[in-house]
């Protein structure tokens, strides 16, 4: 049987084409990759190359013709041996293939527009003694423990060996485990995001400090487009079981460039899980349970909680299961959310608004990605009332997701509009008082509060 | 140290008769595969982009003959069909990939840029230009921190060379001497952008030198003079001594991805690199003369390459688009 030559798509967007010209004639060898004719397409005129070897037998649609649709059969190739009389036998025209499609669509997870979780995310356990301890310790025994615990786990970033880190978060952890385990890198963070991810592909399990988030933007190629989406690009074949860590947000007078908020950029993505402890011991059981997740997970820290101390349980087995938040402070009249520092800020303002009759219950998200929607909504069906806090920009912030989820999911139980409270929407001033003015205080969290109460 | 000199087929090792037809073989069979893969372009099966490897196949073949495929790793970049089948993927995997359906090596989810095997050490397949040299480097870092004795090849192409992250990750490499062999395929043009407007120094081995990294000019459509400069930088990546630079001269036919014209070149240059430069021609021709093949058992692998091809074809134009269900599932691992 003679092969049929095929109209070709010579682009992704083709539909149809001019055959401008046929560089073969009827009669002609064909070998596979000749050019056979010229094409023009909707884009440029492109060569058309053969793929199977033979004898041009017989031209279908001549030179010069318009409009025709791809698909359509254009020449008869005769395959080796076949002679001119096959050109009569070809009786069916082509059909293209039917591509068996499956167009039915896939319910979304009832409650959510999020992937779900691929498992349920396991309750948090209840441990007995603590210990009082700084989130920089916290945050340093996380890693000692969890590297003890695999040697898999390795940390890597500028300054965290001989230096004992930036911020000395990882004070000691070069004494312990040598040079091999806590790698002081040239100052590349995206070469050294990318080679950690590599090495996470290699099935090790690295922990890759920045020395503050603003420099994750260097990387960020590879968090989101080397590290969040290979599993779903390959199919579940390949996973990246990676820790990117460091502080984030406002420190103290630093300027535009290293003040900002990365939540929201970052919990943008799916493949990625996103954590934001507030105390020591967020920072402990979040850290460690993020080291020891099979999938990338950003921490972001904050600079101005590392030398604060709070009590953290001793229990070796301590972990804080991601995606769970925690009520700080309870409370009937208001659903305060925060993270990070800004949780602190939130208990502050709670103290002083106790003191109007104004009893706020206080979350503390820890898990930015996956979100305690459940903790979040069970709240507001008590209260009736939500504000959240962030220190990061209104646009597209974590408070705007929180807004949709509870106008999707308790709409029905709201007493007043959902109120944000974030940092303003300008790059970070240096000024002591603009600085100030930028960033959520404990009076602009009361003032939000008790508009929710109308009050 | 840092040095830069040409290699030629004088400097070929010694390789059986039946290691030169294998070459032959695995080289057609990218070439006819690549050819399907343009075919079911035209015929819209295949969409969006597909950047075939047409002319550049000793580069692959000869490289992957320098390692071994228990312990060493592979990434490259999104021209990357002819690597996959060098590494001992299916064919029909791949090409239902390509064809976007569940019997795809991702499933029908990531298409012709991202196709992953770890059973074949294959780590894709990456789209971002550049992305896969840190990625290869990381690779190189664990076989390292592992002592497992494996060796990353890093392939990336001309154009990737001007991205910043290279230097960064070849900085690296030679500070820390990890196991890894930078492969650049120069095909001369970054899509339609010719080396010499894209580059102030276009000797492409030459890019190490300031990180004490060798490189290597290599004849990249001589299939042995590859596998020679492959076994060398294999060797002394594997002993330790860090990473070497191949730079592999070659070409490809068709354009950049199924979309582009190609005006940027003349038909007399792409005339001249397949009529007298061909790797499978070249080594067609080598291998006739030595008399290890004969026009009969030519047509035997040809038909053997060709039976392969025409299956995988009809395998990924039959299985099945994936289950809707599949748009939930490995955004994250359990």
């Amino acid at each position: 049987m003679p092969v049929q030559i095929l109209m070709p798509a010579l682009s992704p967007t083709m539909t149809e084409g001019k055959l401008a010209r046929w560089l073969k004639a009827e009669g002609d060898a064909v070998k596979s990759g000749d050019v056979l004719a010229e094409i023009e397409t909707d884009k440029a005129t492109m060569e058309m190359e053969a793929v199977e070897e033979g004898v041009l037998g017989k031209i279908l649609i001549a030179a010069g013709s318009e409009g025709v649709a791809v698909n359509t059969p254009i020449a008869l190739l005769l395959e080796e041996g076949e002679d001119a009389a096959a050109l009569d036998n070809v009786l069916d025209t082509f059909t293209p293939k039917s591509v068996p499609v499956n167009h039915d669509h896939a319910a979304p997870s009832p409650q959510s527009l999020c992937a779900p979780e691929p498992v349920a995310i396991p309750e948090e356990k209840v441990y007995g003694k603590t210990v009082r301890q700084t989130v920089r310790e916290a945050l340093r025994d996380a890693m000692a423990e969890e590297m003890r615990r695999d040697p898999a786990v390795f940390l890597m970033g500028e300054e965290v060996a001989q230096y004992q880190g930036a911020y000395k978060v990882s004070q000691g952890l070069l004494d312990e485990f040598g040079a091999e385990r806590v790698i002081d890198t040239p100052i590349t963070e995206m070469g050294f995001a990318g080679l950690g991810v590599g090495a996470a592909y290699g099935g090790l399990k690295p922990i890759i400090e920045f020395m503050t988030f603003n420099f994750s933007m260097q990387a960020i190629d590879h968090i989101i487009n080397s590290a969040a989406k290979t599993l779903y690009m390959g199919g579940g074949q390949l996973p990246s079981s990676i820790v990117f860590r460091g502080p984030n947000g406002a420190a103290s007078r630093v300027g535009a460039q290293h003040s900002q908020c990365y939540a929201s950029w970052y919990a943008h993505c799916p493949g990625l899980k996103v954590v934001a402890p507030y105390s020591a011991a967020d920072a402990k059981g979040l850290l460690k349970a993020a080291i020891r997740d099979p999938n990338p997970v950003v921490v972001l820290e904050n600079e101005l909680m590392y030398g604060q101390s709070f009590d953290v349980p001793e229990d070796p087995d301590f972990i804080i299961p991601i995606g769970k938040a925690k009520i700080e402070r309870a409370g009937h009249s208001v659903t305060l959310t925060a993270f990070s520092r800004m949780v602190g800020v939130a208990l502050e303002a709670a103290e002083v608004l106790a003191k109007d009759g104004i009893a706020v219950e206080v979350i503390n998200l820890r898990s930015i990605r996956p979100l305690d929607v459940d903790c979040i909504v069970g709240s507001v069906k008590k209260t009736n009332r939500l504000v959240t806090l962030e220190e990061g920009w209104p646009y597209a912030g974590i408070g705007s997701e929180i807004a949709s989820v509870i106008n999707e999911q308790a709409f029905d139980w709201l007493d007043a509009p959902v109120t944000r409270v974030c940092g303003k929407d300008v790059p970070m001033p240096y000024a002591a008082n603009l600085e100030r003015l930028a960033l959520p205080q404990i009076e602009d969290v009361v003032a939000a509060v008790k508009a929710v109460c109308y009050r | 140290m840092a040095t830069a000199r040409r290699r030629s087929r004088a400097d070929a090792p010694a390789v059986t008769d039946a290691e030169l037809i294998g070459y032959y073989r695995d080289m057609l069979l990218i070439r006819r595969f690549e050819e399907k893969a343009g075919q079911l372009y035209g015929m819209g099966l295949i969409n969006g982009f597909c950047h075939l490897y047409i002319g550049q196949e000793a580069v692959v073949v000869g490289m992957q003959s320098a390692i071994s495929n228990a312990r060493d790793s592979v990434i490259t970049s999104y021209r990357d069909h002819g690597h996959m089948l060098a590494c001992g993927m299916d064919a029909k995997g791949v090409m239902a990939e390509l064809t976007g359906r569940a019997g795809g090596y991702s499933k029908g989810k990531g298409g012709s840029m991202h196709m992953f095997s770890r059973e074949k050490k294959f780590y894709g397949g990456h789209g971002i230009v550049g992305a896969q040299v840190p990625l290869g480097t990381g690779l190189a870092f664990a076989h390292k921190y592992s002592q497992d004795g494996g060796v990353c090849l890093c392939y990336l192409g001309d154009g990737a060379v001007n991205q910043g992250q290279v230097y960064e990750s070849f900085n690296m490499a030679g500070l820390w001497k990890l196991p890894v062999v930078y492969v650049i395929e120069n095909n001369k043009y970054a899509m339609g952008t010719s080396i010499e407007r894209a580059s102030a120094g276009t000797e492409l081995c030459r890019r190490g030198v300031a990180y004490n990294i060798p490189g290597v000019a290599v004849d990249g459509m001589d299939v042995l003079a590859v596998k020679a400069a492959g076994e060398e930088a294999v060797a002394r990546a594997r002993a330790g001594d860090g990473p070497t630079i191949l730079e592999m001269k070659t070409y490809r036919y068709r354009g950049h991805s199924m979309s582009d014209p190609a005006k940027y070149r003349s038909k007399e240059e792409v005339a001249k690199m397949r009529e007298q430069h061909d790797p499978i021609d070249q080594l067609r021709k080598a291998l006739t003369d030595k008399g290890l093949v004969t026009e009969d058992s030519l047509k035997e692998i040809d038909r053997a390459v060709k039976a392969i091809v025409t299956e995988a074809a009809d395998f990924a134009t039959t299985s099945p688009e994936p289950d809707p269900s599949e748009l939930w599932t490995d955004v994250l691992m359990a």
